[in-house]
């Protein structure tokens, strides 16, 4: 009860930053879409737990729905929805959380870093954002940096020699991510091409996808990409992430044969996942993600 | 055995034959990367503070702690030497797993001692302790410099700080939670 009435501001502020995402978004001529949340298969991900609900799966992002509309003509549309990921709780991490995603047609991934700074630039007022004692100005442009910098800038190794290595999320998380996104947001991009298996490899350097990470004063805020259109190479990337899976599956899972489906139909694109609860911690200066949202798991 | 789940803040594992206990845990993932643990542990036995970071998949050995009553009954070359009231088992431990607890031991005293196997690593004291100022120096009147506090040390070697009316010879109590000043005791 205490509780609660302790969160009372900051899920005020929280229904207003919905509100000012949704008008955003509307204003830019998107269309608001609600697809399915519990749905035959998710994509494959190699360290992603979909919650199972009857030999179905709740999702773990509305990705596939959202893909099949963009084949089926839908150009800029938008979704608010809950996901689910086993296991997954922590500071930043709830089992449940709340996804904003958006996709465009017809552009690639820089098209969403510009909506990332305008987005932003709303959502601030063009204020610097405080939080936990740092200072953000989130003028645009933001600052870019690609992976390779990155690993240059805060490792002695680089991108190739740790994913061989095995420890590129060790150094991602203990010595890369801790100083991103200060003292402006940081757009960490081009990933090595195993890490997206759902993203466009560039054309000029097909080791790399064209993906990029929005870092906010040392939290993962966003993941985007240059959508993958190409179904029979779709079809081996999952099949290799499905290889992959840890701990390894005692029966393979089905591919989303509708999705591999409409694939060919789906023009070129990009597509971004935004962490709301993250956002809203990073605008109310929260430190853990249970202040900003009404119940906890633990506390039902 | 214990998985990456398990893992919070306090929970006792058992790390190169050595109990350890977690005392900051977070769970982190970079963006579609694996789930990786965060933790701050300390040794039980040494002290020492140090960080892992752990996968899942990995699995932890629970560290079996025992805490048995047991009197305090003289400081030798080993260390601290216990006594347990029901076996009569007598055991050691060294001043430095002690640190500050050491201070505030008094002969027959009764204490819980927290055993690793038969090795005793920790101490649960009283909460309150009396013990006798030995030295200190009366307090300058008008020494504002020091504030309402001037320093004691009390028969055991340790030192607090202390009123300005807390004389040599007084019988003062202490509480071992925070080794800090309570009152005077009547005698």
């Amino acid at each position: 009860m205490h509780q609660l009435t302790g969160k009372r501001q900051r899920l005020q502020a929280r229904a207003r930053i919905l509100q000012t995402i949704r008008a955003f978004f509307i204003q830019a001529d998107f269309l608001e879409i609600e697809t399915p949340q519990r749905i035959p298969q998710n994509a494959p991900e190699a360290y992603i737990q979909p919650f199972e609900s009857e030999g179905w799966q709740l999702q773990t992002s509305p990705e596939l729905a959202m893909k099949r509309l963009l084949a089926a003509g839908y150009e800029k549309i938008f979704q608010i929805c809950h996901c689910w990921r086993t296991g997954e709780r922590g500071r930043r991490h709830l089992p449940e959380f709340t996804l904003l995603e958006w996709y465009r047609s017809h552009c690639d991934y820089l098209a969403l870093m510009d909506d990332c700074e305008n987005l932003l630039a709303q959502l601030t007022g063009g204020q610097p954002l405080r939080y936990q004692g740092n200072l953000i100005h989130c003028d645009r442009p933001f600052e870019r940096l690609s992976v390779h910098e990155a690993f240059a800038r805060y490792t002695s190794l680089t991108p190739e020699q740790a994913l061989k290595d095995d420890c590129f999320d060790e150094l991602m998380v203990t010595a890369i991510e801790p100083n991103l996104g200060l003292p402006q947001p940081t757009f960490l991009y081009d990933y090595p091409a195993s890490l997206a298996a759902l993203a466009r490899r560039k054309p000029a350097n097909p080791c790399l996808a064209e993906r990029f990470e929005l870092y906010v004063a040392g939290i993962e805020l966003a993941n985007a990409f240059s959508e993958l259109t190409d179904a029979t190479e779709q079809r081996q990337r999952f099949e290799h992430v499905e290889q992959r899976h840890s701990p390894p599956r005692s029966t393979p899972m089905a591919l989303p044969e509708k999705f591999l489906a409409a694939l060919p139909q789906m023009p070129a694109a990009a597509g971004i996942a935004l962490g709301i609860d993250r956002l809203v911690m990073l605008l109310t200066n929260a430190a853990r993600i249970d202040q900003v949202v009404s119940f906890t798991p633990e506390e039902l | 055995m214990y998985t990456c789940s398990d893992l919070k803040k306090g929970l006792k594992i058992l790390l190169d034959g050595e109990p350890h206990v977690i005392t900051q845990y977070d769970f982190t993932k970079p963006g579609k990367g694996q789930a990786l643990y965060k933790c701050k542990l300390r040794n039980m036995v040494t002290g020492t503070l140090f960080d892992r970071t752990y996968r899942s998949g990995e699995s932890f050995e629970p560290a079996n702690l025992e805490e048995r009553d047991m009197q305090y009954l003289y400081q030798d070359d080993t260390g601290y030497v216990f006594m347990d009231q029901k076996s009569y088992e007598q055991t050691s431990i060294s001043a430095e797993v002690l640190g500050d607890d050491k201070y505030f031991l008094i002969d027959n005293m009764e204490v819980k001692v927290l055993l690793f196997g038969e090795r005793g690593i920790g101490l649960t004291l009283p909460n309150f302790v009396n013990l006798r100022v030995t030295v200190s120096e009366p307090w300058a009147k008008g020494d504002t410099a020091a504030g309402n506090s001037k320093p004691a040390t009390v028969e055991t070697g340790y030192t607090l700080s202390v009123p300005p009316f807390v004389d040599e010879g007084t019988l003062i109590q202490i509480d071992t939670r925070t080794g800090e000043y309570v009152t005077r005791v009547k005698e």
